[in-house]
């Protein structure tokens, strides 16, 4: 009698977990979303920021830095880790240099934000300054690559092994080179799962600030070249907020953040919805 | 039926040079891609480590157990003791944990158990956008909500360890979610059958059976989301308060590692600058320490 | 059947490891005719096929000695081009393994990796290679549709098509049946029927009235040696060696 009480109040509890967590969320969304909303319009969305934080101005140049950093980003990790990934999965067994470039993925996914901000700043910003022009949209992209990278190559890995192993078997015993069985077959097989990993190294990247804190610059002016140093939309929040405590312009800017953030969850996941069905032949 | 066309070119059988090259050439390339993580690692140890380490080895020991915190950019005139900055990420990643975890596993145990589908389709998304959230934007929700909370109704500025646990917690959730509900349903469904079929309640299986089957995997969830919480940087600088000493109440200010780098990295220059990425580094050793000990507490898994 | 030998075995041996799956191995398969092997699972049969177009290479730690001559060449040298040798000796396998994709790209991928561009073409292969496996009729409308809706024995039938249009000269067959209904699996049998007017054809089966069915020639295999080797007739109703016999009248499987 008591084990069934017990039960009772253990499995209310249970419940009470998952609906806070379902709560929190809702709670952090709406305030964003509800005080943010109401700004975004059309002329929001295509000015420029002014100087020193001046209010009724826009954040296109925050918008575009944002995508420049996030397309540069990808445009570094997305061959890097596809190409790992098959390495790692079609090219190797299961020994021990593969649990060694998994576990070095493993690790860089942990490094902390900051520290690969550090790093940055150093490598890219001071010693290859020549090249990307000190602060500036290449330092930040090549920088946020970093983080993109161990995302993309851990789904990417996992997509390519659930490739069932006949395929690969009916592709070889067809005369195919193994290059050509992984481009025609367990490439397009896996794709779904492969872009997903790269839309989720994409939206960690886009919600990125410390490593772009110190790489990146700052500057509110529209970029021309990606050697130009520029303010991504997560700076720019963590700038107006802190130097100006315009928290209206905040909440506008978080709106988008939160608004493109959603759209990744909600792409991804059907993403994989379809790729599930996919190997089903549905 | 004859074939009457050959369409299939056969060459000889013998193997041709092209092609046993062209399959290495694309081999070499892949592997360089494969290296890169490691090469990565390789790249930020060399770089954070050949500014941080000269420091540390200069400062010594007193780097890590002074309390007094005064840089300059001369080595000579200031005063490096990081202590209070050490202990405030400890505490502020405890406390994280300590709210964090239990949500976090109950929700896991939840999700994997006792969700119905329905509730299941809206909470696991959910789980995925709490994880998609910029940092930025935690930071900024517990600025304009939390801070205040805890200024009118404890006094003080409201920017505070509290504040730092209560929005670190939530920002490790899915982390421990996702995790112990993998590890949940992992394990082998003769084992609760079993227990069910003995008369236990849901809740005895649970408890007794479930969670000490998935304990490895739960244990590895809340490491991870403590390295998180010890690397999180933007919400923890916008609500610590960053003052430099060790909080007296959980009301009081703190700094921590990731948010003073931040800060000061602005206006560093010389030895001071030199001193953050010492604080780099110690921040990095806490990271392995965390990571390599996930991982063995996930090798330790009882294999079925 | 024309009496030719299309593959000569001489003395081949095999290891996984330390483990010798393949004992001195001797045998002539004959052109244009089917030849089954049977014997007791783990025995060889299935290592065996698989050495013939070399997709054992696929395994780790394999070792391999002797000769398997085809084309006056040994194939099993390393200097072989596999990739071409799989065009010419294909495989069917115990489980249809379709591609996910539609069952003209099943049928055409062969050909489309082999080069040919030509759409025209790639048709013509198509329709050539589904009426070859006997199931034109039933795709013909639906040669878009995902090959994975797909009954198993029309994927079987599709994967017979997707070998044919690789145009190979022997089809090796790994219990091509065993998967499938008695229906489909009769139907096969009589597909193997047409086919060997055609193609040399080499078939592993564990069902000896199939082999019985089915073949010219069969090779009995016991714990990786063939026993025996003779025409089907005269190694299902004379049998020469006792273990044989013990076999192919059910004292033990």
């Amino acid at each position: 009698m008591a084990a069934r009480l017990r039960d009772t109040a253990a499995i209310g509890l249970l419940w009470g977990a998952g609906i806070a967590t379902l709560v929190i969320l809702i709670v952090i969304l709406a305030y964003i979303l509800v005080n943010g909303l109401p700004l975004i319009n059309w002329h929001f969305l295509t000015t420029n920021p002014g100087v020193r934080g001046q209010q009724g101005t826009g954040i296109y140049s925050t918008i575009v830095a944002t995508i420049a950093v996030t397309g540069l980003a990808l445009l570094i990790a997305a061959p890097l880790s596809v190409g790992g990934a098959i390495y790692l999965n079609e090219y190797t067994k299961e020994n021990l240099l593969r649990k060694v470039f998994r576990q070095a993925a493993e690790v860089l996914a942990g490094i902390p934000s900051i520290i690969i901000g550090l790093f940055g700043f150093l490598f890219f910003v001071i010693y290859l300054q020549p090249y990307t022009g000190g602060w500036s949209v290449m330092s930040g992209g090549l920088t946020l690559a970093f983080m993109v990278l161990p995302i993309s190559l851990r789904i990417s890995e996992e997509a390519l092994k659930a490739v069932p192993g006949e395929l690969r078997e009916g592709s070889l015993g067809l005369g195919a080179t193994k290059w050509q069985s992984v481009t025609t077959v367990v490439l397009p097989t896996a794709l779904p799962g492969i872009i997903t990993g790269l839309i989720l190294g994409a939206g960690r990247a886009i919600g990125e600030t410390a490593a772009i804190l110190l790489t990146v610059g700052g500057a509110l002016g529209l970029i021309t070249s990606v050697r130009d140093p520029a303010c991504p939309m997560t700076l720019y929040i963590y700038n107006i907020l802190t130097e100006y405590n315009d928290t209206t312009t905040a909440y506008g800017t978080a709106a988008v953040l939160i608004i493109a953030i959603l759209a990744i969850t909600f792409s991804t996941d059907y993403l994989m919805n379809r790729y599930t069905k996919k190997l089903k032949g549905l | 039926m004859v074939v009457i066309t050959s369409n299939i070119e056969v060459g000889s059988l013998r193997r041709t040079r092209r092609r046993v090259l062209g399959e290495r050439f694309i081999q070499w390339i892949l592997l360089l891609c494969a290296i890169s993580s490691v090469f990565a690692i390789f790249l930020i140890i060399v770089f954070v480590f050949s500014q941080g380490v000269p420091f540390l080895a200069e400062a010594g020991l007193s780097f890590l157990t002074g309390s007094v915190w005064l840089p300059t950019d001369s080595f000579a005139a200031g005063t490096w003791g990081i202590l209070p900055i050490i202990v405030g990420s400890l505490i502020v990643t405890l406390g994280a944990v300590a709210i964090g975890a239990p949500l976090g596993i109950a929700c896991g145990v939840f999700l994997a158990e006792i969700a119905p589908p329905s509730v299941r389709r809206a909470l696991i998304p959910s789980v995925s956008a709490l994880a998609g959230v910029p940092s930025v934007v935690y930071g900024f929700f517990a600025l304009l909500v939390i801070v205040p909370w805890i200024r009118g109704h404890f006094g003080g500025f409201g920017t505070s360890v509290l504040a730092c646990w209560i929005i670190l917690s939530i920002m490790i959730l899915p982390t421990i979610i996702s995790i112990s509900t993998d590890s949940v349903r992992a394990v082998p469904r003769e084992f609760k059958e079993g227990s069910l079929a003995m008369g236990a309640t849901r809740w005895q299986t649970i408890r007794s059976v479930l969670i000490p089957a998935a304990s490895s995997g739960i244990i590895a969830s809340v490491i991870l989301g403590m390295g998180r919480a010890i690397g999180e940087t933007m919400a923890v600088l916008l609500v610590a308060g960053n003052t430099i000493a060790i909080p007296n109440s959980i009301f009081a200010p703190v700094s921590t590692l990731t948010a003073t780098i931040a800060l000061e990295m602005n206006y560093a220059t010389g030895a001071h600058q030199q001193a953050l990425f010492a604080m780099g580094v110690v921040l990095f050793v806490f990271i392995l320490i965390l990571t390599g000990l996930a991982n063995l507490v996930s090798r330790r898994r009882v294999t079925y | 059947m024309s009496g030719e030998i299309e593959i000569s075995v001489k003395n081949l041996n095999l290891w996984f490891g330390n483990f010798q799956a393949l004992k001195n191995i001797n045998i002539e398969i004959p052109k244009n005719a089917v030849t089954a092997l049977i014997g007791p699972s783990g025995c060889g049969k299935s290592t065996f096929i698989k050495t013939l177009d070399r997709m054992n290479d696929l395994v780790d730690n394999v070792k391999f000695t002797g000769e398997v001559i085809y084309k006056g060449r040994n194939i099993l040298a390393s200097d072989t081009d596999v990739v071409e040798l799989r065009k010419e000796i294909g495989m069917v396998f115990q489980k249809p393994n379709p591609f996910p994709k539609s069952i003209f790209d099943n049928v055409a991928y062969g050909p489309r990796v082999h080069g040919i561009r030509d759409k025209k073409t790639l048709h013509e292969i198509a329709e050539r290679s589904l009426k070859g496996a006997a199931i034109w009729d039933e795709v013909k409308d639906r040669l878009n549709e995902s090959a994975l809706r797909l009954s198993g024995g029309q994927q079987q039938r599709l994967c017979i098509a997707r070998l044919l249009a690789v145009e190979p000269d022997v089809l090796l067959m790994d219990e091509p049946a065993s998967a499938l209904d008695p229906i489909a699996t009769s139907k096969i049998e009589d597909l193997l029927h047409e086919l060997k007017k055609d193609y040399t054809i080499v078939i592993v089966t564990h069902n000896m009235q199939q082999a019985a069915r089915v073949s010219s020639h069969t090779a009995f295999f016991w714990l990786g040696e063939i026993v025996e080797y003779a025409s089907t007739i005269d190694l299902f109703e004379r049998p020469q060696n006792k273990r044989t016999e013990d076999y192919v009248t059910g004292k033990f499987g």
